[in-house]
């Protein structure tokens, strides 16, 4: 299987992961409303009693916010993942010359285009209720790349968990609750400080605190520190772990 | 073959041979260890005993390029319902790595095949269990592959469904494909295999053609259907002359065993007229499949409505 091969299957999986969007467009909704929901909730509904020095809450939130929407941007993945091994496709690719590797990265890789549209929709929103950048534009840029970057390698983090789990659903509320205290004990929505001292030094290095941290270095102007590099490297790492992880449980992978 | 789960031996030694052009009947109840063999022959799972050659190509050692020349249709319709009949045939053409062009004609030409040619724009999740099987069969038949494997094709379908699928299956085998067939159904072993393996509890308990299992029961018998069980004794008396051995009663059912068929029934109607015993039918009959499960086993083939294994 030469690395063709494996660029041209993953792209045929990833394209029938995106034709599922367009057939069941009741999916969009978690791209594009859900995400729209949140940011509305926390600007106006918490926004008004967390005190965030040097910055109106609703600067501060945006890039926490995108940064737990990326986190869960991948949970299309685990719940297709488990779906299929039900349903026996899983058996069905395993049985065909086709790269061991391309029904997980064909799933991760069309996770990159609707985390893509949640990011859109999130910007858009958040401006018109008063987010503001104040940073040049490549900044932006590179803060929009490390969020793709770092929606991607949870996505391998569900893949693996897709694979674990024995339906949908549970794959579904597993993904919840490991991913939904790491985003809160972070500094997404409130300053780590107000936090107890084990949580806030677990909010410290907490990988999406070190995310949103780069993030509001490269859209709000906060000091940057090794926060970019950090994030890249947490992302990298995260993938590359976790795309080894699902691709051997992957060759394993048994009917339920 | 050998495989165990822990200490579950789902196979304890199981040799299968399946002669180029045939089909191999795979015939066991549920938990006998078929889907198993199936999984490992298909470059699924990996055997922890024994050796397996498909298609001349080792199933450990020459996976990759094993899985190109061979052919898929398990218990599950494993198709994908958000697709239609022919993008689901075509994503399969070029995960086998059709040359260009060929996935588009290949599904044109299955789904026109398999008397899906009007739903093929369809989306799959409007099918009905049979209509998806025969995507999942045609699925299977893409690449042409010279071995298919059937794990259980037909469980769930409604007769007519059945024997749609059966008239496929025989026409692939026409055209050279050999198949390895798993079922439970004993009448779909007894109509479409060449040589059937009897398989339970991870071991091949019985192998031959259908023919030769049911000789190995014994021969024909005779069925007579009293119009009274009371008149059992009377008939068994009068029956002694065509009897091989020893008659069965069932309800007012009589099972004689007997050792020629020719005349039988006349002198059997002749002897029980004129002892008096009233018949409300009466018929020779083969042993089926069923009666040499039975008899090998211990018990009745399953009933196919029970767990999967």
């Amino acid at each position: 299987m030469g690395l063709a091969g494996a660029i041209s299957d993953t792209l045929v999986l990833s394209k029938r992961n995106f034709m599922r969007i367009v057939r069941a467009p009741d999916l969009l909704l978690a791209f594009t409303v859900q995400p729209i929901m949140f940011v509305l909730l926390f600007a106006y509904v918490f926004g008004g009693a967390i005190p965030t020095p040097g910055h109106s809450y609703i600067d501060f939130l945006i890039p926490g916010i995108l940064v737990q929407t990326m986190a869960f941007g991948g949970f299309v993945t685990a719940m297709g993942i488990a779906e299929d091994l039900r349903k026996g496709l899983i058996d069905r690719f395993r049985s065909l010359p086709m790269a061991r590797s391309a029904v997980l990265a064909g799933r991760t890789l069309s996770d990159i285009a609707t985390n893509a549209i949640s990011i859109t929709v999130m910007l858009v929103v958040g401006v018109i209720i008063g987010f503001g950048f104040s940073s040049p534009f490549l900044q932006v840029v590179l803060g929009i790349l490390i969020l793709l970057l770092f929606g991607y390698a949870f996505s391998w983090v569900f893949a693996f968990i897709g694979l674990t789990s024995s339906s949908p659903e549970a794959a579904q509320s597993l993904g919840f609750i490991l991913i939904f205290p790491l985003t809160f004990v972070s500094s997404a929505f409130v300053p780590p400080e107000t936090m107890p001292a084990a949580l806030q030094w677990f909010a410290e290095w907490n990988p999406i605190s070190i995310t949103v941290n780069a993030i509001r270095a490269l859209f709000i102007g906060d000091p940057a520190g090794n926060t970019v590099w950090g994030a890249i490297a947490w992302s990298l790492g995260i993938s590359a772990v976790f795309a080894i992880l699902a691709v051997t449980k992957y060759k394993r992978a048994v009917v339920r | 073959m050998a495989k165990s789960y822990g200490e579950v031996r789902a196979l304890d030694g199981v040799d299968l041979t399946a002669p180029t052009g045939t089909v191999l009947g795979l015939l066991g109840p549920n938990g006998a260890g078929k889907t198993t063999a199936v999984r490992i022959l298909t470059t699924l799972l990996p055997a922890d005993g024994g050796s397996a050659r498909v298609a001349g190509l080792d199933v450990a050692t020459e996976a990759p390029k094993l899985r190109g020349r061979i052919g898929l249709a398990g218990q599950y319709a494993a198709v994908d319902e958000n697709l239609t009949g022919f993008e689901n045939l075509q994503m399969v053409g070029r995960l086998y790595h059709l040359p260009k062009g060929e996935p588009k004609a290949r599904a044109a030409e299955l789904l026109e095949r398999f008397d899906l040619a009007d739903a093929g724009g369809r989306l799959v999740r409007t099918y009905s269990g049979g209509m998806r099987r025969r995507l999942d069969l045609a699925a299977a038949l893409v690449a042409r592959p010279p071995v298919l494997f059937l794990d259980e094709p037909t469980t769930g379908l409604d007769p007519r469904s059945r024997i749609g699928l059966w008239e496929t299956i025989e026409g692939r085998v026409a055209e050279g494909t050999t198949v390895l067939l798993t079922t439970q159904y004993l009448d779909e072993a007894d109509r479409l295999a060449d040589r059937i393996s009897v398989i339970d509890h991870g071991r091949v308990i019985a192998e031959g053609s259908a023919d030769e299992l049911k000789d190995q029961v014994g021969g024909e018998s005779l069925e007579v259907t009293l119009e009274a069980a009371a008149e059992a004794d009377a008939a068994i008396a009068a029956l002694a002359e065509v009897a091989a051995a020893r008659p069965q009663l069932d309800g007012v059912v009589l099972t004689v065993p007997v050792a020629e068929r020719k005349g039988t029934i006349a002198l059997a109607v002749e002897r029980l007229n004129a002892a008096g015993v009233g018949i409300d039918d009466i018929s020779m009959r083969r042993p089926t499949l069923d009666d040499v499960f039975l008899k090998l086993t211990g018990h009745a083939a399953e009933d196919p409505e029970a767990e999967d294994e």
